[in-house]
């Protein structure tokens, strides 16, 4: 059995890691309101856009345009958002995992890091890191979202990349975390979604075709705004659980120790005793 | 709804930024300035930076800045879907200045072409926060 003194160290130890973990959860707690907040209320910016650009697309099917087909190059561009933070449970693993499984060659990926932490286990397995805008996530704002969005437009209109897509975790709801992997360009937008459009004949000022290549713009940055701030909810979401089992796990850890330490005291006492009694009784022999 | 009335909701990424019921509303877009009443035929456009004023239900009238963006005009409502709006009150007079003059610099230096296309916008955007403020 392990001393009295090493066990007591232990629990000191344990119980300070408990705190720390204790305070990281309600940091993230006050955080993840914050997100969850923010993430509703670009909710319905979302919606309109993503509305508008359906029923463009359903109501001028035969428009030929560059942002509507793959480009030339094989090459693909993801851009992956995870944190800068660690300690968030599986939260940045999923991205990775969700990459790795895509089945893609790693030759043929560029990755536009958002998110140390996804950015590094990534290029520890040999993916290209094409860009690093990892202090975005910090404090996401749709200005950040529109140069990074402008910065992959503008590889993919030199010709650097063919597709782009966009790795994120959607939040659900405080325990519900969903990793996804969609495509933003070429854009693919299914025909029954664009339907509901259909009913009314829209006009477009400029031309159909000027309007689209000013809105799928606007449409990607909002894509990658809305995974920003969906992200940032996820993140503080997955953290806040981790944190939470951490800590009970700690207060269980605590509670075997202190059943340990007092069976090692009483322990000690006994053969303290036994060893005065026995003393006494060879004096008194 | 009132005859000539039309439902006016301005959205941007982080907020609601209008609601409500309007009889008239003038902006620019690529195109040119234009004044939008209630059943104009549904219409997408392009927002270009300019004044934006809506004439509310009672007469008043509400203006802000408005630059980027684009706009959906549908059977009794409209949509603006802007990514960079403010009310007058929302814009600070200083940075306005500094960046008129950082812009006016780089129109008289005329370096590379692509930083003068961003200079003129910039220009463009402080005159009209410029005119709002006055």
């Amino acid at each position: 059995m392990a001393s009295m003194i090493d066990i007591k160290r232990r629990k000191t130890s344990i119980e300070s890691t408990e705190q720390i973990t204790k305070a990281m959860k309600l940091v993230s707690t006050v955080k993840l309101q914050h997100a969850k907040q923010k993430a509703e209320e670009s909710l319905p910016y979302f919606h309109k856009m993503h509305e508008t650009i359906s029923s463009i697309l359903a109501g001028s099917a035969n428009i030929e345009h560059p942002y509507l087909s793959t480009g030339a190059s094989d090459k693909k561009a993801i851009i992956t958002v995870s944190s800068n933070r660690g300690l968030a449970g599986g939260y940045n693993n999923n991205i990775v995992r969700m990459i790795r499984d895509s089945k893609w060659n790693k030759k043929d990926v560029d990755i536009y890091a958002v998110g140390h932490k996804a950015m590094e286990v990534l290029a520890n397995r040999g993916y290209h890191i094409a860009s690093d805008d990892s202090e975005m996530i910090n404090e996401p704002s749709y200005e950040d979202a529109r140069i990074l969005g402008e910065k992959v437009l503008k590889a993919f209109e030199d010709g650097e990349i063919g597709e782009i897509y966009l790795a994120y975790t959607e939040f659900k709801n405080t325990v519900v975390h969903i990793p996804k992997l969609i495509k933003l360009l070429p854009v693919e937008i299914s025909a029954e979604e664009g339907k509901e459009g259909e009913k009314t004949l829209m006009n477009y000022e400029p031309t159909a075709e000027e309007a689209l290549s000013m809105l799928i713009p606007k449409y990607i940055c909002s894509m990658i705004y809305g995974a920003f701030v969906t992200s940032v909810a996820s993140e503080n979401g997955a953290r806040m659980q981790a944190m939470d089992s951490a800590t009970s796990n700690a207060e269980e850890m605590i509670s075997t120790l202190d059943l340990a330490y007092n069976r090692a005291r009483q322990g000690a006492i006994t053969q303290e005793l036994t060893e005065i009694i026995s003393g006494a009784e060879a004096l008194n022999e | 709804m009132a005859e000539n009335l039309m439902k006016l909701e301005i959205i941007t990424p982080e907020r609601i930024f209008y609601q409500g019921d309007v009889s008239m509303v003038e902006l620019t877009t690529t195109e040119g300035e234009v004044g939008i009443y209630p059943k104009h035929i549904p219409m997408t456009m392009i927002i270009a930076p300019g004044i934006l004023t809506v004439t509310e239900s009672d007469g008043t009238k509400k203006q802000a800045a408005l630059m980027k963006g684009f706009l959906e005009i549908t059977q009794d409502s409209m949509n603006i879907l802007a990514e960079v709006i403010e009310w007058p009150e929302e814009i600070d007079a200083d940075r306005v200045r500094q960046s008129k003059e950082r812009a006016q610099k780089r129109l008289n230096e005329k370096q590379e072409q692509v930083d003068l296309v961003r200079a003129e916008m910039a220009m463009r955007r402080a005159l009209v926060r410029e005119k709002l403020i006055e």
